[in-house]
């Protein structure tokens, strides 16, 4: 298999900090490449440059093979890198279905249209709805977004990614504030998703790394110390000084 | 889908039955100073509704458009000066000018956001009021009387009447278009990037392109109110542009219902209607404190405002169509 997106010697600093240090990795075609690492490790600084939000200083990002290092945010969003946030982005405004008729919209070409009103839209209603069942949301389509649950918040982050039809998914951290049933909906829901696209997925919750990646990278200051397979990341030495420590997974 | 039970939909169309019964009712009372007063009504709740387009739809809190207003007025003006007295030619370049430096200024200005936005929305205003200022030959400082009302075949402006509902009707298509866009894909855009910018970039929208347009529309329909504003007082002046003006216009859609289509058209009445009342209130039951208030009703006015701004958040006209609905 090829690679979907591939990182080579980023960097990134901040003042005297370096936040992102030569970081070099890829994700295969129906891959799931978690990126994990302690608090402050720059794991969100990462998803950032490559959702285009923060420019590395130096370094390429290759996305099917094209350089979109100087892409920018909407430009990768519409070449297929579906992002969804640590703390959710939402429009708390709008109802689920609306959220997610939006993300159908920002694909649906040019929105350069006047007259026409979006609740006739079939073109945006119908693709929108079927996100809202693949996530489990389908009942919850006409409640108003900010009074839905945190986990609602959470699958209705990944109902619009998925709605944007992405071949490369970036979640960071899905699972955040999550209850332990919630969790395990969520990582019933990625798994389902896995194969049909490449995902980088950080996360701290090590369970739901442990169970869903098929390589896993390790973060740590800014810095990827060692990349494998789940087998390879739990009986890593480096990894288990660095990070894992005496509360590794069981 | 309309509800015909709902108040957002029977206080327009109460208000605009009102609109347009008034001239009939002023001609058979014989005031017709109603039609005047209302003429200036309708042209305020005309900018005012543009305004709110950006202000309240859009989340960006002009604090110029005035200037709008201004070169709407200074198109009629100018032309007429030189003799020019095509009414469609006036609307023409009025539309025009006001286009061109609304995208000019709107691709400088929707690249910020929050304080500096509204700065400089003000500021852009402001070199439009001394620019005028600094027009010797257009009368400068004074302003410019304009001879007669543009002429625009058979619809006779120089009718008060005729004028009055001219504003009417392009107030109730300016009402229309705005109502349709919001409920298309380019409103629902706009929405959005009010309620998290950083979200419909990361969907794919190149949200600055929108915001301009937005900001352009706007602009454009609030020169449509200069040219009626010159028209009604065969007057252009820099004082059409004066900062005041733009602070009067956001104070109507605060009044009427920030985010609410009809809004600014229940503000502009209520402001209008409350400054005129107060200057003339003299029902005699305690004259020296009736005096006061007819010298000092701004004082009045402000203490108006700071009460709906407390208690009914959504304006006088989102109070009542708000408290109606589920």
């Amino acid at each position: 298999m090829n690679a979907i997106l591939e990182v080579k010697g980023m960097l990134k600093r901040f003042g005297g900090l370096t936040a992102t240090d030569h970081v070099s990795f890829d994700v295969k075609h129906g891959e799931v490449h978690a990126i994990i690492g302690p608090n402050g490790a720059g794991k969100t600084t990462l998803i950032s440059q490559l959702a285009g939000e923060l420019r590395p200083d130096e370094g390429d990002i290759s996305f099917e093979g094209r350089n979109i290092s100087a892409a920018t945010v909407p430009q990768r969003a519409l070449g297929g890198l579906g992002r969804s946030y640590q703390i959710s982005q939402v429009f708390r405004e709008f109802t689920a279905l609306e959220n997610v008729m939006l993300a159908v919209q920002a694909h649906a070409g040019h929105s350069f249209s006047f007259i026409k009103q979006v609740a006739q839209d079939a073109a945006l209603l119908a693709p929108a709805m079927e996100a809202l069942r693949q996530t489990g949301l389908e009942p919850r389509a006409h409640a108003v977004v900010s009074s839905m649950a945190h986990g609602e918040h959470r699958q209705l982050e990944l109902a619009m990614t998925l709605a944007c039809k992405p071949r490369l998914l970036l979640l960071d951290e899905p699972m955040a504030g999550m209850s332990q049933k919630e969790s395990e909906e969520m990582i019933g829901l990625i798994r389902s998703l896995k194969g049909r696209y490449g995902i980088i997925l950080v996360e701290h919750d090590m369970d739901a790394v442990f169970a869903l990646a098929d390589r896993i990278s390790v973060l740590v200051y800014g810095r990827i110390i060692v990349t494998g397979t789940p087998e390879e990341i739990r009986t890593n030495q480096a990894v288990r000084d660095a990070y894992l420590g005496e509360e590794g997974p069981a | 889908m309309v509800d015909f039970r709902s108040a957002r939909f029977w206080i327009p169309l109460v208000v605009l039955a009102g609109f347009a019964l008034l001239p009939v009712y002023a001609g058979l009372t014989g005031q017709s100073f109603y039609v005047t007063l209302f003429s200036r009504i309708l042209i305020y709740a005309l900018a005012a509704v543009a305004l709110n387009f950006v202000l309240g739809f859009g989340g960006l809190v002009s604090f110029g458009h005035a200037l709008y207003m201004g070169l709407g007025a200074y198109a009629v003006g100018i032309l007429s000066f030189h003799g020019v007295t095509n009414g469609w030619v006036h609307l023409g370049a009025a539309l025009l000018i006001g286009g061109l430096f609304a995208t000019v200024i709107g691709a400088v200005v929707v690249r910020t956001g929050g304080m500096t936005f509204i700065m400089i929305t003000l500021a852009f205003a402001q070199m439009g009021y001394f620019l005028a200022v600094s027009l010797k030959q257009y009368g400068g400082d004074d302003g410019l009387t304009i001879d007669a009302r543009s002429l625009m075949g058979v619809v006779d402006f120089g009718n008060n009447t005729v004028l009055y509902y001219a504003i009417l009707a392009t107030l109730i298509a300016a009402l229309w278009l705005f109502n349709r866009i919001l409920g298309a894909r380019f409103g629902f855009v706009l929405k959005g990037t009010k309620s998290n910018e950083r979200r419909m970039l990361a969907l794919g929208f190149p949200t600055l392109r929108y915001k301009l347009s937005a900001y352009v529309i706007s602009a454009m329909v609030c020169t449509l109110a200069g040219f009626f504003l010159a028209n009604f007082t065969k007057f252009a002046s820099p004082s059409y542009m004066q900062w005041s003006v733009s602070g009067e216009l956001i104070v109507i859609i605060v009044l009427g219902g920030m985010g609410t289509l009809f809004g600014p058209v229940v503000g502009a009445i209520v402001l209008l209607l409350l400054e005129e009342i107060l200057q003339g209130w003299k029902p005699g039951i305690y004259p020296p404190f009736e005096e006061i208030v007819n010298k000092h009703w701004q004082l009045f006015i402000g203490l108006f405002v700071i009460l709906v701004v407390l208690y009914a958040k959504r304006g006088v006209y989102g109070y009542f169509a708000e408290a109606r609905r589920e």
